[in-house]
């Protein structure tokens, strides 16, 4: 009797019994995509995340303001930001960029009126700290920033709502009754969480505290380090220089100011995604495990149920080994096809959008389903099936 | 005389242990010699199930020795015992034991397979039991489109198709009507004309009547051992049956 002998047999088993055979598969199927693809959704937002924290800049730092009514004592000025470059002090800060903003600007062409989401005031190094760079026409310069010329860059949303159709380089628009000159246009940038990042304009820092803001607090000032690795001591650079300019000890805990990093930010987050991932793991591991129960049943049932079938083998001369190879195949080509079909369809799944994240299959994901499945197949249809193929066959006939 | 086919030698068997003490079989002893059928009767409880299931190798008995062929079965290892369960016995059981959702011919082919015989082969000679029992028709039917006497008759083609030196019946006919227990007793007969050595149980005194030897068994014990026509000779059935029957009888030929 060869091999291939009893894989008919077992095929022929499990045709035998066409439902049940594909109700077993269906469970492992649901078991192991379930694994696969939510795995891969926890995968697919984390990675989402992270490009997001990526994309602000990972070798910026931003300070910003702790107090809420913007006393004096605590604001940012624009002393402080210039206090900030300073070679001896900071090495490692490559450039400085004050912040101004505003957010309820409006802006006003040709009788079309558009509501800036964010109207920022700045110097020409923040395009490149915060990784925004002008797409057509340039930047302004720090000669525009010191003369306080009303020049703007727009970003595309702005850009499309006030200039549909036209040319926006070189046209005049009205700003808080200042007329500005648009000098340039961002590129199309990302969008971060819910605020349109293209909903954006930005102007010399003079001319929008001249306009808009007045003279007083910066918003924040972004410290771009001179790489990713520096960004730490660029940190601890900054906080000392900052500490000094505000009297504040060195053995107080809390500081008039509060210092972003992204990299800590992105740190954070991919923490936290990490968690939500473990957690979408272990909610899938117990659909496995569900799966897995359903499978162990149905063998249970289908050895018992043919334990009269393994006694009139056994009168017919069939040996041990043949008996325990037959189920043992019916239980691997159950739960083998089963997983097979599962992988297929946690693939299918993770091509499609599942609650607005791409799904990123983990690889070993596909292994630790299958593998499971695959296990608790052979181990809960073998076992019950050599208990059987040992029974004397006399036995095995009487067994009801 | 050559070699028995079967020479039991006081064979016992004791279910259960102490006070609940059952002798199913106390003591039996007999020898079957080839071309024999012998047709043992007996009460319910008087062991002959048990000294049925013991013959096929399906049960080993507590004391006592069985030479199946020559071959002392109680030596035989569990593959062993697989084999001779394949090679040496035929098994007819009262509830037909077919496999189910299986075709009539590939149920009949089983002992061959597991005897590793050619698939090709395998169906040739199936096909062959088959027609001996007058089945060649119904090779494609499951067990539950056949009737009980089919059942029972492809029940049969199973056991001889690999023509073992010993075909075991347990209350063959015990599940059958009596259009049903004519037909596979009038196979019995013709096996027994082709020269092949059966050993059949049951409690109908119709049944023990067609056989060549009658063995009684009263509470695990025998009691009457008699012959009712030769050894060499077809058996009684047979020959009623091809004296009034001759055109049937041309149907079935091994």
């Amino acid at each position: 009797m060869n091999f291939f002998e009893v894989v008919r047999f077992s095929l022929r088993g499990l045709n035998a019994n066409k439902l049940r055979s594909a109700l077993t598969m269906l469970g492992i199927l649901i078991g192991v995509a379930a694994v696969i693809l939510l795995v891969a959704v926890g995968n697919g937002s984390a990675k989402t995340i992270s490009d997001r924290i990526e994309a602000l800049g990972t070798n910026t730092i931003t300070v910003m303001s702790a107090g809420r009514g913007g006393s004096s004592s605590t604001a940012l000025t624009r002393d402080m930001a210039d206090a900030l470059i300073d070679p001896e002090l900071a090495p490692d800060v490559k450039s400085v960029s004050p912040v101004v903003s505003s957010s309820s600007a409006t802006m006003t062409y040709e009788g079309t009126d558009h509501s800036v989401a964010t109207f920022v005031g700045t110097t020409p190094t923040w395009f490149a700290a915060s990784t925004t760079p002008v797409g057509r026409g340039s930047a302004f310069t720090s000669d525009d920033v010191d003369q306080g010329r009303r020049v703007v860059v727009i970003g595309k949303t702005v850009a499309e709502e006030l200039f549909p159709g036209v040319d926006p380089l070189d046209k005049q628009v009205t700003v808080g009754g200042a007329l500005f000159t648009i000098v340039g246009v961002l590129d199309e940038k990302s969008s971060t969480g819910f605020n349109d990042g293209n909903d954006t304009a930005v102007a010399p820092l003079t001319a929008v505290q001249q306009v808009l803001t007045g003279y007083g607090a910066l918003t924040s000032i972004i410290v771009e380090a001179a790489n990713p690795d520096k960004v730490d001591a660029a940190q601890a650079e900054v906080s000392t220089i900052l500490n000094q300019k505000l009297d504040v000890s060195s053995s107080s805990t809390s500081t008039p100011y509060r210092i972003q990093n992204a990299s800590s930010l992105l740190e954070t987050q991919t923490e936290t995604a990490d968690t939500f991932t473990t957690l979408l793991g272990a909610v899938a591991a117990i659909s496995l495990l569900v799966g897995g129960i359903g499978i162990t049943n149905i063998m249970l049932v289908t050895v018992t149920e043919r334990t009269r079938e393994i006694g009139i083998r056994k009168a017919l001369g069939a040996p041990r080994r043949v008996i325990l190879t037959q189920f043992l195949i019916e239980a691997t080509l159950l739960s083998v096809l089963g997983g097979g079909l599962g992988v297929a369809a946690a693939l299918i799944g993770a091509q499609f959008q599942i609650v607005g994240v791409q799904p990123v299959i983990v690889p070993s994901s596909i292994g630790l389903a299958v593998g499971v499945s695959v296990a608790i197949g052979l181990f809960f249809g073998g076992l019950p099936a050599a208990r059987a193929a040992r029974l004397r066959p006399i036995d095995a006939l009487r067994y009801e | 005389m050559s070699r028995p086919v079967l020479q039991v030698t006081d064979l016992k068997k004791i279910y259960g242990t102490g006070e609940a003490t059952v002798h199913a079989l106390s003591g039996a002893t007999m020898t079957v010699h080839r071309g024999d059928y012998v047709a043992i009767m007996g009460s319910s409880g008087s062991g002959k199930s048990t000294l049925m299931n013991i013959l096929g190798a399906l049960d080993i008995p507590t004391s006592g020795s069985y030479l199946l062929d020559g071959v002392d079965v109680s030596r035989l290892s569990d593959g062993q015992l697989a084999l001779a369960r394949n090679r040496l016995i035929g098994f007819i059981f009262q509830a037909f034991n077919l496999i189910p959702r299986t075709t009539a011919v590939a149920n009949v082919e089983l002992p061959l397979a597991y005897a590793g015989v050619k698939p090709k082969e395998r169906r040739r000679r199936a096909m062959e039991a088959l027609d001996v029992v007058g089945l060649a028709d119904r090779a494609g039917h499951e067990p539950n489109q056949l009737s009980g006497g089919q059942q029972q008759r492809v029940a049969v083609a199973r056991a001889l198709v690999t023509e073992p030196a010993l075909l075991l019946a347990d209350e063959p006919t015990g599940n059958l009507d009596s259009k049903s227990t004519d037909d596979v007793l009038q196979v019995f007969d013709d096996l027994s004309a082709a020269g092949r050595t059966i050993v059949i149980i049951t409690h109908e005194d119709e049944v023990g009547a067609r056989a060549k030897r009658l063995i009684r068994l009263v509470d695990g014990a025998i009691v009457t051992d008699v012959r009712q026509s030769p050894i060499h000779l077809p058996p009684v059935g047979a020959i009623r049956r091809s004296a009034g029957r001759a055109v049937v009888a041309g149907r079935h030929s091994l």
